[in-house]
């Protein structure tokens, strides 16, 4: 086995200090060290984005990212998007328009959303159906997770318009 | 996975040496080769990070040239390479966002797959692999599957895309891998067109030779009618017969010149 690693990360917030092997995975180091479990892993191959996280700000798989390649990281996780008591606008969103069904997808699904809205604020049905292409469901056939998104970002939208 | 050490070195010259070290590869956004590590296809003692080398990220253009870093992610190219709207618009068409925030071009060259995108752009550009050690023409470059003219150990520093006047890679998507079952990227120099094509032969990314000396004379989608693309040499598979690619090989050749802006 080789040397353990001293691996710092911010997840949602807080300051995480841990030894990590230089093959662990950032998803298994959220999931097994940090008891972070609300990324799921889906696949393990990069393929349905249900490990989904954001990065310094940018949507990753954290299956397909070594732990020691996070290091030093600021990390949001579906636990850092809003909460039980005060749902985010899309939590709130894919609550309404039954956004889901297992439920195995959405925090992954969720997280990726958040970041779309940002790169794009106002996006078409189909812009939204570009920017979740690497999150796959079984359950639901996208039209209601593309439906919670629509509605999310009119949300935050006429939100913004009635502040300014 | 077979267990391995990593180092992240923040110079080309310092991991040029991680590299020279026995059983040393280079790692770059992952999104191939930790999938091979996960299956075992491979068993590095040492991953040399690339991610911390600030000298190889980035777009710059100079004249009728842009210049990315080897290190630089599909993500970055879709945003800041439009001088060149083909390569960008292929860059910001490759995999998923999360795949284009982490995956970079050397990764993609350096890996040469037979259905990957960015091999297409480099061979009908005709443009220059510039590495740590030396500058190799994409003609010379793309070996066949998987198979480059990069030495072990060898970085992929730059990539340098001569712009042409009209350009266009059309992909037909495998809608699993969203890789291409044929991608076609046609380029118009003023001395002559290049037509490159991904995902259909089995000796890897090709030009298609007939199509560039028939377009270079009319570059009109009508020009191609009289050619005939056959299958004895195409990639068969359960997504696709070698025959189904040879003709999609045709269709998206046209549609390329068609949309080449
Ligand atoms: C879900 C999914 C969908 C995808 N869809 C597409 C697609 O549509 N089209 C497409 O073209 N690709 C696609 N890819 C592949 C993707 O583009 C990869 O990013 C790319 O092939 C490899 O780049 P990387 O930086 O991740 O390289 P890595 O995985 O880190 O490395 C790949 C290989 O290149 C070597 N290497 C890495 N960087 C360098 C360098 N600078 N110099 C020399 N050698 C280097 C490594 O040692 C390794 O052998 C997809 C991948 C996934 C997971
Ligand atoms: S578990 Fe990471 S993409 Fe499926
Ligand atoms: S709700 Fe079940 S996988 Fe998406």
């Amino acid at each position: 086995m080789s040397d353990k690693m001293h691996i710092k990360l911010t997840v949602n917030g807080e300051d995480k200090e841990f030894l990590a092997e230089p093959r662990d995975l950032l998803i298994y180091a959220l999931r097994e060290k940090l008891n972070i479990t609300g990324p799921h892993v889906g696949c393990d191959t990069s393929h349905c984005g249900a490990c989904t996280v954001t990065l310094n700000g940018k949507s990753v798989k954290s299956c397909t990212m070594f732990v020691a390649q996070a290091n030093g990281a600021e990390i949001t996780t579906i636990e850092g998007i809003g909460s039980p008591d005060a749902l985010h606008v899309l939590q709130e969103s894919f609550k309404e328009h039954h956004g889901l069904q297992c439920g195995f997808c959405t925090p992954g699904m969720i997280t990726r959303a958040t970041k779309l809205l940002e790169e794009n604020p106002t996006p078409t049905e189909e812009e939204v159906r570009f920017g979740m292409a690497g999150n796959i469901c079984r359950c639901t056939g996208y039209q209601n997770i593309v439906k919670s998104i629509l509605a999310a970002a009119s949300e935050i939208n006429s939100a913004k318009e009635a502040a300014e | 996975m077979y267990s391995f050490e990593v180092e992240r070195p923040t110079s080309v010259a310092d991991a040029a040496a991680a590299l020279g070290k026995d059983e040393a590869q280079a790692l770059g956004g992952g999104q191939t080769l930790i999938p091979t590590l996960k299956q075992r296809l491979a068993s590095p003692s040492v991953l040399v990070s690339l991610a911390g080398i600030a000298d190889i990220k980035g777009v710059s253009v100079d004249g009728g040239t842009v210049t990315i870093g080897g290190g630089t992610t599909h993500g970055v190219v879709a945003a800041e390479a439009g001088a060149y709207p083909a390569l960008a618009a292929l860059a910001g068409n490759i995999g998923d966002p999360a795949v284009r925030n982490r995956g970079t071009i050397g990764g993609s060259l350096a890996n040469n797959d037979p259905s990957a995108c960015y091999p297409s752009a480099a061979l009908a550009s005709g443009a220059t692999i510039v590495t740590n050690s030396r500058e190799i023409a994409a003609d010379d470059y793309f070996q066949g599957l998987f198979e480059t003219a990069l030495e072990e150990g060898e970085i992929v520093i730059s990539v340098k895309f001569p712009i042409p006047e009209a350009a266009s890679y059309q992909k037909f998507e495998q809608p699993a891998s969203r890789f291409a079952l044929v991608g076609v990227y046609v380029a118009k120099f003023a001395d002559g067109v290049r037509v490159a094509v991904t995902g259909a032969s089995e000796g890897g990314v090709y030009r298609w030779s007939e199509a560039e000396a028939a377009l270079s004379g009319n570059f009109s989608a009508d020009a191609l009618d009289g050619l005939t693309v056959s299958g004895d040499d195409m990639i068969s598979d359960l997504h696709g017969s070698g025959d189904y690619r040879a003709h999609l090989v045709k269709v998206m050749t046209k549609r390329a010149v068609a949309a080449a802006s």
